[in-house]
């Protein structure tokens, strides 16, 4: 599959450094693919989309993802809620009412998805290994390694991961790991009509994206920007970046994501510390006792 | 659009990105609205309003392409003067026939040297008469009969296009001057029509008009064109071909028609709807809209070629197309001494659409029905009439890919739920044959630009499913077998089909390439043809559907052609294959001036190259290949030779796009707005209410509400119309059982205003039931703004949207919106008026059991219905 063996050596760097990744840093590189293809993912334009949810039904059907659930949420056309196991693309739906009751309604769609974070703090906090990174640069869950113990859940600053109940793994997506290893293209972004979701080397599409954003504010959107496209951002840049047409908040994106074991090394050394103190004391206690 | 064919929007949003501008006027904000650059909401049912405004605009304002109008369109013909407008007798044209509730069309023709129709003599077999006359006699009458059954049958499908009966060299006007040229008649009809009307009717505010008025003639003309796009919401009114003749104006005087990025496009149902009416599933056409034969004035060959051919245009070769089909059909069966077997084809005695049908199951003349992929239980208006026309057949076949309604109505219906039917009771048996899917059979899909693309079979069907190509053929095999020793006439003509197509796979289904080999046809040395120019009428071709001679020409299946859009030009005309000839672009010599240049290199399509003596361009020139634009026809030339040069709509009598049409609708050569048949609102623009000549089912079960100013009418104050969900597909066949489908949009639902909501106590997320004079239904409420409240006439609406997907078998289930439909039917083409009707919304849910009929029948005391309620003309 990859061209060298990702669980033994995903964790060097991080032996030495505490970290899996840093800005700038090429993630398939520092996970120990020394000679690995671009790093690929996603350019999900939002205002392109139209809400079709092809995307979602093509993730489903290839990747044998199971239904979960019939419940009519409410929330405009969105009965899918959130991303979850059992949900790896998510279509939100946002009406905007018109403030003053007249003309400008808007409904915003977007398709959510894992951003296969440049730090992914996913892979960071498994303890199994089941968590890997790809030659892609892509984050993936081995299921067969995996454990069901759920730190990867509470880990994701985007809340993407989520455990299953029937087989107690965590599932999200792929980036259809499979189909992308044969030159294909992932499910959803080849089931999109029209080309909401864009698929290819990370460093194309970031281009593109910038472009677009320019193209937009020229036309008179000065509300379109990206996110998850800058690599000085708080997870080193995501390998699924966005255009988007109002606040991260909006779509139930966290503003400004932070890799949640950013602080890790940090506490540690406190710790370390901390600990480190509290022997000295114990011994300078005793060494004071035998006086 | 984005709705309901999301894989076509993608074009759309390519135009976008390439900066076109995307209006969208529809009665809730949608997918395509969240994109478009303009959402204008209207009143459901309003449009010839809307779309009438438009046109009064650009007659007023002088915005119309004058030079195409004047060349390319009958604006400057001049109509008898027996014609009376709207204008003059107050919302109806000349020709009504008060008593029969049907037009003559005597008075709506062009002046010219010959009064008396060009043809079509069997649809007015009285012409010479005088219409509604007094001291009939009983010969009048009886004729007068026919007439209206002929009337009630349509044929407005006849022709395509309705290219008969047109005088093809009128007398005319090109200063558009005179009183009675179709412009100024045109221009008086819908003075009208003004910003202030359309407001009031429409629902739609002045300005946001003043502003769709502005983009759309600004992008017109001879650099820019304008396409109409538009579904369902059009077609299924009383006044539905109305509406699209309505657009048909509009393009036709801005110059959109004929040109690339012009054009009125009809988006479908489903999957080779076009497909559906090019070799018919309808009652009243044969291949290629070659009319059914009629029991009156049809009656031989050279009857049926007189009635239905028309003297100049590719119409006049309706004999050749049709004695090529009779040869397709039966073969060695089909000679010169027989009439091709003419006589074995039915005749027509009314109309037999599928709502008569029901009717006629009702009263218990048909006996058995086939179900191929259809689900009327829920799919088709008033649904519960179908479910009792089913109960009283003898047999009902259902071919489909799950167990539909239309399967299981017998056990677990809501007739059996309300305990009106015992299952023990219905003598129907039902067989429910498994079918295969499209993946699992190869064929043809026709998209509406009348494209071909072949799709290859990739697995065998599974279990005991099969094509419905097998089972038909199947199924005659058997029949013929079974008839094989009779000598009875009746049988003759199922024993002399051609009925030998080869099997293919382990399964032996019958190739379909070779059912395209029919299609396309061959000549006396069996070769395939290459084009519908080479059908002769002396039987020595044959071919299955004329419009499609050619698709396989070379014996090369050219649907199946997919050359990728990178390695040729941008027509694209090495990807599938478009009727006629590979044309992608109808009316295209429109796309050139009439000396043959192209109205402008932007927009140049096909032109003349005097040089080679051809025309040429990127399309195939949808024109006499060889003739020059100067070319006029001598006197008493006919048929193709009677094509001027310079008129570009060859298959109307006078070459013409019809700005009045003279013939091919029965009811009205021009759009009016009428009223819905069921309404809150009275007719403002006419005293007529209605769609005088509308098709009234009338029946126990469709009983129809009051409307306007009528008593009563306030018990259904709001307005509802019907629609789909990108999510589901029409009845629900084939994604209600699908629970990747079915989780994203889990239950029947409806959307209403926060007003509305406010106004009749409906919670988001609780239960409302939706009441007419037919049925009551429930569903979850979704409350949303993007249903808007109009103001119509001075008042506040409130509009209720429905999805129709839902029924009560599947993995997601609900009422279906078609129990609330009534069967007032488009005269034209008998299609029921479900996108626009008057209802009431309560909250909570319906009632179980036989109280649903309790509630239904005290909404029709309180409204004082009775079997004459709305039926009034």
């Amino acid at each position: 599959m990859g061209t060298t063996s990702p669980a033994t050596t995903r964790n060097l760097f991080e032996q030495e450094t505490g970290l899996t990744s840093g800005p700038g840093l090429d993630p398939s590189a520092v996970a120990g693919y020394p000679d690995h293809p671009p790093r690929v993912g996603f350019f999900t334009d939002t205002s392109v989309c139209i809400g079709c949810k092809a995307c979602e039904v093509a993730c489903k059907e290839w990747n044998n993802v199971p239904e979960d659930g019939l419940v009519l949420t409410g929330m405009s056309y969105d009965n899918t809620a959130d991303l979850s196991a059992s949900t790896w693309r998510h279509v939100a739906f946002i009406e905007q009412p018109a403030a003053d009751g007249d003309g400008d309604l808007r409904w915003l769609m977007a398709s959510n998805v894992c951003k296969h974070c440049s730090q992914a703090a996913c892979l960071d906090v498994c303890p199994t290994g089941a968590l890997m990174r790809t030659e892609f640069g892509t984050v993936v869950v081995q299921d067969d390694i995996c454990n069901g113990c759920g730190y990867c859940v509470s880990a994701c600053p985007f809340g993407v991961i989520g455990r299953s109940e029937t087989d107690g793994g965590a599932h999200k997506c792929t980036l259809c790991y499979d189909r992308i290893g044969d030159g294909l293209m992932p499910a959803c972004a080849k089931a999109c009509p029209t080309e909401s979701i864009q698929f290819g080397p990370l460093d194309e599409l970031r281009e593109r994206a910038h472009q677009r954003v320019a193209d937009l504010h020229t036309a008179g959107q000065p509300d379109a920007r990206l996110y998850g496209a800058d690599p000085a951002d708080g997870i080193g840049g995501a390998g699924a970046m966005f255009l988007l047409l109002d606040e991260p908040e909006v779509y139930g994106l966290p503003p400004d994501p932070v890799v949640t074991t950013r602080d890790l090394p940090r506490m540690w050394r406190h710790a370390a510390t901390a600990a480190g103190s509290i022997i000295a004391a114990v011994v300078v206690a005793c060494a004071g006792g035998r006086r | 659009m984005a709705e309901c064919h999301p894989v076509g929007f993608q074009w759309v949003m390519e135009a976008k990105a390439r900066g076109a501008t995307v209006i969208h006027v529809d009665p809730r904000f949608t997918r395509t609205s969240a994109v478009s650059d303009v959402y204008v909401p209207i009143r459901a049912g309003a449009d010839i309003a809307f779309v009438g405004g438009l046109i009064n605009y650009v007659l007023q304002n002088e915005r119309y392409f004058r030079d195409y109008v004047v060349a390319y369109t009958n604006a400057a013909t001049i109509l008898t003067e027996e014609f009376a407008d709207t204008e003059d007798l107050d919302g109806v044209f000349s020709g009504l026939n008060t008593e029969e509730r049907y037009y003559d069309f005597d008075t709506w023709r062009y002046q010219g040297a010959e009064v008396k129709p060009a043809s079509g003599e069997h649809t007015d077999p009285d012409a010479r008469q005088s219409h509604a006359g007094a001291g009939q006699s009983n010969g009048d009458r009886r004729r007068q009969a026919i007439r209206g059954n002929l009337r009630r049958a349509g044929r407005g499908e006849a022709h395509g296009s309705g290219g008969a009966a047109a005088h093809p060299k009128p007398d005319t006007d090109e200063t558009l001057q005179h009183p009675r040229c179709v412009f100024q008649v045109l221009k008086r009809h819908f003075a009208r029509y003004t910003p202030e009307l359309v407001e009031k009717v429409a629902g739609v505010p002045q300005d946001q008009f003043a502003r769709v008025c502005r983009l759309i003639t600004e992008n017109s003309g001879r650099d820019r064109t304008t396409a109409f796009v538009y579904s369902l919401g059009w077609t299924q009114h009383t006044v539905g071909v109305q509406y699209i003749r309505t657009a048909a104006i509009l393009q036709a005087l801005l110059g959109n028609m004929g040109r690339p990025g012009g054009g009125i496009l009809a988006l479908r149902g489903h999957a080779s709807i076009q497909g559906s009416t090019d070799i018919p599933t309808l009652f009243d056409l044969l291949p290629g809209y070659l009319p059914m034969p009629y029991a009156d004035g049809n009656d031989s060959l050279a009857d049926y070629v007189r009635a239905e051919s028309v003297q100049s245009g590719f119409w006049a070769n309706t004999r050749e197309y049709l004695v090529s089909l009779l040869k397709a059909w039966w073969g060695d069966a089909a000679t010169a001494g027989n009439d091709f077997c003419y006589d074995y084809l039915p005749r027509l005695t009314g109309s037999h659409s599928t709502y008569e049908t029901v009717l006629a199951q009702l009263d218990g003349t048909c006996k058995g029905y086939f179900l191929y992929g259809q689900n009327p239980a829920v799919g088709s208006a008033n649904a519960r009439m179908q479910r009792l026309g089913m109960a009283n057949l003898d047999w009902l076949v259902v071919r489909d890919l799950v167990m539909i309604e239309s399967a299981t109505w017998w056990k677990d219906g809501p007739e059996i739920q309300t305990g009106e039917m015992r299952t023990e009771d219905i003598g129907t048996e039902v067989f429910f044959l498994p079918v295969a899917a499209h993946t699992e059979k190869s064929g043809s899909f026709t998209n509406t630009q009348r494209l071909l693309q072949w799709h290859h079979q990739a697995v065998e069907p599974a279990g005991d499913a099969r094509s419905d190509l097998q089972f038909t053929y199947e199924l005659g095999r058997r029949i013929r077998a079974k008839l094989a020793a009779s000598q009875a006439g009746a049988d003759q003509p199922i024993l002399d089909l051609t009925w030998d197509y080869p099997t293919t796979g382990e399964l032996a289904e019958p190739d379909a390439d070779a059912v395209l080999a029919e299609i396309n046809g061959h000549g006396p040395d069996g070769q395939p043809l290459t084009s519908y120019t080479q059908l002769a009428a002396d039987g020595s071709t044959a071919c299955g559907c004329w419009i499609y001679c050619g698709v396989r020409a070379e014996g090369i299946n050219q649907a199946a052609r997919r050359r990728p859009w990178q390695e040729q030009s941008w027509v694209a005309p090495d990807w599938g294959w478009a009727w006629p000839a590979n044309r992608r672009v109808l009316y295209n010599r429109a796309s050139a001036d009439p000396q043959g240049k192209p109205w402008s290199e932007r927009k140049a399509l096909v032109w003349w190259d005097a040089d080679l003596g051809t025309w040429t361009g990127p399309d195939v020139p949808d024109f006499v290949a060889d003739r020059p634009p100067e070319y006029r026809p001598p006197d008493g030339a006919t048929g193709v030779a009677a094509i001027s040069g310079s008129h570009p709509f060859i298959m109307q009598a006078d070459g013409k796009a019809w700005l009045f049409a003279p013939a091919g609708l029965v009811d009205g050569p021009l759009p009016a707005h009428y009223e819905p048949q069921e309404s809150p609102f009275r007719n403002i623009v006419y005293g007529q209410q209605h769609n005088p000549v509308r098709q009234l089912i009338r029946h126990p079960e469709d009983r129809f509400q009051p409307s306007g100013s009528q008593p009563g009418s306030d018990v259904f104050p709001y307005v509802t119309t019907t629609y789909r969900l990108t999510e589901h597909h029409t009845a629900g066949g084939m994604s209600r059982f699908l629970p990747y489908l079915s989780e994203l949009q889990p239950e029947m639902f409806c959307e209403v205003s926060p007003q509305l909501a406010a106004e009749r106590g409906l919670e988001h997320l609780g239960w409302a039931t939706i009441i007419t004079a037919r049925a009551a239904i429930e569903a979850r409420v979704l409350v949303t703004e993007r249903i808007r409240p109009l103001e119509i006439q001075g008042r506040i609406l409130h509009q209720v949207g429905l999805p129709w997907h839902w029924g009560p078998n599947g993995y997601t289930t609900g009422d279906a919106a078609n129990e609330l439909a009534h069967l007032a039917l488009d005269p034209n083409v008998h299609i029921q008026e479900d996108k626009a009707m008057a209802c009431d919304i309560q909250p909570g849910r319906r009632p179980r059991g036989p109280a649903l009929r309790t509630l239904v029948r005290a909404y029709q005391d309180r409204a004082g219905i009775t079997d004459t309620t709305g039926t009034e003309m």
